[in-house]
C-alpha cells in the first residue's frame, strides 16, 4: 500500500487557484521529486500533506491517516523542512533539537541519545552548543534537516532543502538525504529548482506546473521519453528537410545558424548525419537531462525562474533572509 | 492511551514554556531594563513627588510602590504576548505550530512562560522592598498571588491581540491606547476617592486593573478601597475571560 495518497487534493486562495487536483501514490521508501516553476503550486502541496494547510477539497492519506480527520495522527508521522528558514536563533542547536523532541513527545530515556545521533549524522556536534544565530546557511539547514529526521518520521518533507546552499553544502546535503532516508527508511517528498540533483536523487519525479501534475515517471524513462541523445550542430547551410526525413531523428529546433537535433543512438548515426551538411562549424553531442524534459513539457526553462545559472541572486536573498534573524 | 495523549501534551506545553524561559535569560538587558525602568519611576518620580506630598501618613514613593509593581506586571505581560508578531514575521513559531501538539497547549505554554518571566521580574522588585519603609513584608506572598493572576490575563490578552496583528506597527498603536490608558487608570499613581472628576472615577471603576492595584496596596500597606475578596474575584473572572478569548483566537490564527 502506498504510503501518500492523494485523490483530487485542491487547494484555493481566494480567486488563486494554487493546487487543481493533484493525483498521487508515494510508495513506501520511494524519493520523490516535486519539481515546477515558482508559483506551480509545490509548498501549497507540501502544506496540505503535514496538516498545516487545509484542503479546499479532494483528499489525502500519509501512513493510513486521513489529512483532514486525523491530523494530530498524520503530524506524528511526518517530518518537515520548510522552505524558508524557521530556526530558533536565540536557541543554541542542541536546544533547537530538544524543544523539537519534546513537542514530538520523544521519550526522556531516548531524547538525548538520538539527539546525539542527529548531530553526529549532520556534522553538527562541535557547533551543537552555539546560538545557531552564529551558524553559517549551510549548517542551518543541516540542523533543520536534523530537526525534520530526530522523531524518525514516516514521511520527511523537504521544501528546497538545498536553496542558497554552495555548491559543495549541495552536494553533500543530498548525500546526508540520501543516507538518512536508506538509514531510517524514510520516505521522502523534496522539492528543488535544481533538475540535474533531482535527476540524480529522486526515484520518481512529478512535474507540476500551475497547480497540475503534468508528467509522472522516473527520470530515466522521462528522459527516454525526449526520443535519444541532443546533438547540436553549427553550420551556415544545414539541408533541414534532408535531415527531417531520416529516420532516426525525431526532432529538430533551428536558432540562427545552430541546429538541435534529438536523434537515437548518436554514436551510430552521426557520421552519416554529418557526411550530410556542408561546412560545419562545430558538433557538440550530448544526452538529455530532466531540464530537457521540462522545457519540452511546459514551454519555458525552470530556470528562467529559479535562476540556477545566476546563483548570486538566490545567495543575495539566502544572505538576506539570515540577516533578517 | 487518552493518558498517553494527555501526557504529550502536558510534555509540549512544558517544551515552549522551557523555550520562553530559556529565551528569556538569554536576553539579560531585557532582565534588566525591566528592573530599571520601575526603580527609575519609584526613586525619580516617586522621591520627587514625596518630598512635597504623602498619602495620609504614607510617603508617596512608598505609595506609589505597589502600582509600580502593577506597572512592571502590565507592560511585561502585555509586551510578551505580542511578541508573538515577531516570532511569526520570523518563522520561528511555524515549526512549533506543526508538531503534533494542539494549539490550545502552545498558548498555555505561552501563558506560563510569560507568567514566568514577569514573575522573576516583580520578584526582584520585592526583594529591594526594604528600601520602602512602609511596606509590610508578610503582605507580599499575597501581593504575588494578585499579580500573578493578573499576569495570566494580561500574557493572554498579548497573545489574543498578537495572534489577530499582522505587522508590528500594531505595537506602538496598542501600546499608546491600551497599555498607557490602562495604567494611569488604574489607580497606579494617585488614590482614587471621591475627589476625583466623576469621568475618571467611572474609568477607573471599569478597568479591572484597578483592582490589582487595590488588592496589592492593601496587601502591602494595608490601605484598600474594596475587600480582599472583591478584588482577587473580579481579577480571577478577568484572567478567566482573557484565556478564553486568547485560546480561540490563538488557535483561529493564520
Ligand atoms: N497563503 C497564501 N495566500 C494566497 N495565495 C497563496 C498563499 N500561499 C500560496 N499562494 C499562491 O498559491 C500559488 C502557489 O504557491 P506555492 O507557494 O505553492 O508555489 P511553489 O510551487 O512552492 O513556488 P516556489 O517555487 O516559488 O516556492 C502561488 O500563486 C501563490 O501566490
Ligand atoms: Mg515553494
Amino acid at each position: 500500500m502506498a504510503i501518500i495518497e492523494t485523490r483530487s487534493l485542491t487547494k484555493t486562495f481566494g480567486k488563486i487557484q494554487a493546487v487543481r487536483g493533484i493525483d498521487l501514490n508515494i510508495e513506501k521508501g520511494e524519493i520523490f521529486g516535486l519539481l515546477g516553476p515558482n508559483g506551480a503550486g509545490k509548498t501549497t502541496t507540501i502544506g496540505m500533506l503535514c496538516t498545516i494547510v487545509r484542503p479546499t477539497s479532494g483528499q489525502g492519506i500519509i501512513a493510513g491517516f486521513d489529512i483532514a480527520r486525523h491530523p494530530t495522527q498524520v503530524r506524528r508521522k511526518v517530518g518537515i523542512v520548510f522552505q524558508d528558514p524557521t530556526l530558533d536563533t536565540i536557541l543554541t542547536g542542541r536546544e533547537n533539537l530538544q524543544l523539537h523532541a519534546r513537542l514530538y513527545g520523544i521519550p526522556a530515556s531516548v531524547r538525548n541519545l538520538w539527539i546525539e545521533e542527529m548531530l553526529e549524522l549532520v556534522d553538527l556536534r562541535e557547533r551543537a552548543d552555539d546560538l545557531t544565530k552564529t551558524y553559517s546557511g549551510g549548517m542551518r539547514r543541516r540542523l533543520e534537516l536534523a530537526r525534520g529526521l530526530l522523531h524518525r518520521p514516516a514521511v520527511l518533507f523537504l521544501d528546497e532543502p538545498t536553496l542558497g546552499l554552495d555548491p559543495q553544502t549541495r552536494a553533500r546535503t543530498w548525500e546526508y538525504i540520501r543516507t538518512m532516508a536508506k538509514r531510517e527508511e524514510t520516505t521522502v517528498v523534496l522539492t528543488t529548482h535544481y533538475m540535474e540533483e533531482a535527476q540524480n536523487i529522486c526515484n520518481r519525479v512529478g512535474i507540476i506546473d500551475a497547480g497540475r501534475i503534468i508528467a509522472l515517471d522516473t527520470p530515466e524513462n522521462m528522459i527516454d521519453t525526449m526520443g535519444g541523445d541532443i546533438v547540436t550542430i553549427q553550420a551556415p547551410k544545414p539541408p533541414l528537410n534532408q535531415i527531417r526525413s531520416l529516420p532516426y531523428v525525431s526532432a529538430m529546433k533551428t536558432s540562427g545558424d545552430t541546429i538541435e537535433i534529438t536523434m537515437k543512438s548518436a554514436h551510430l548515426h552521426l557520421a552519416e548525419l554529418l557526411s550530410m551538411i556542408p561546412e560545419v562549424i562545430s558538433v557538440e553531442t550530448r544526452k538529455p537531462t530532466l531540464s530537457d524534459v521540462f522545457i519540452k513539457l511546459t514551454g519555458h526553462d525552470i530556470r528562467d525562474d529559479a535562476a540556477e545559472n545566476s546563483e548570486s541572486w538566490v545567495e543575495t536573498i539566502a544572505r538576506y533572509r539570515q540577516r533578517g534573524k | 492511551m487518552s493518558t498517553n495523549i494527555l501526557q504529550k501534551e502536558l510534555l509540549g506545553i512544558s517544551a515552549v514554556w522551557w523555550r520562553e524561559f530559556k529565551v528569556f535569560w538569554r536576553e539579560k538587558s531585557r532582565i534588566v531594563s525591566s528592573f530599571v525602568q520601575p526603580m527609575m519611576w519609584l526613586f525619580l518620580f516617586g522621591s520627587g513627588i514625596g518630598a512635597s506630598l504623602s498619602i495620609g501618613d504614607i510617603n508617596y514613593r512608598d505609595y506609589i510602590y505597589p502600582g509600580i509593581l502593577t506597572m512592571s506586571v502590565i507592560f511585561g505581560s502585555v509586551f510578551f504576548g505580542l511578541y508573538i508578531i515577531w516570532d511569526r514575521k520570523l518563522d520561528v513559531l511555524k515549526a512549533v505550530l506543526v508538531a503534533p501538539v494542539t494549539r490550545i497547549s502552545i498558548f498555555f505554554g505561552k501563558v506560563l512562560g510569560g507568567c514566568t518571566d514577569v514573575l522573576l521580574q516583580v520578584l526582584i522588585l520585592f526583594a529591594f522592598s526594604f528600601l520602602f519603609p512602609s511596606v509590610n513584608p508578610w503582605g507580599i506572598p499575597l501581593a504575588l498571588l494578585i499579580l500573578l493572576i493578573t499576569s495570566i490575563a494580561l500574557v493572554s490578552l498579548g497573545l489574543a491581540l498578537g495572534s489577530l496583528l499582522e505587522s508590528l506597527e500594531g505595537f506602538q498603536v496598542i501600546s499608546s491606547f491600551l497599555i498607557f490608558p490602562v495604567f494611569f487608570l488604574s489607580g497606579a499613581l494617585f488614590p482614587i476617592d471621591d475627589r476625583l472628576p466623576s469621568w475618571l472615577q467611572v474609568l477607573v471603576k471599569i478597568n479591572p486593573l484597578s483592582y490589582t492595584v487595590d488588592g496589592v496596596r492593601g496587601a502591602l500597606l494595608g490601605i484598600h478601597t474594596y475587600p480582599f475578596y472583591v478584588n482577587l474575584g473580579i481579577i480571577a473572572f478577568f484572567a478567566a475571560t482573557m484565556l478564553l478569548l486568547g485560546s480561540i483566537l490563538f488557535s483561529r490564527m493564520k
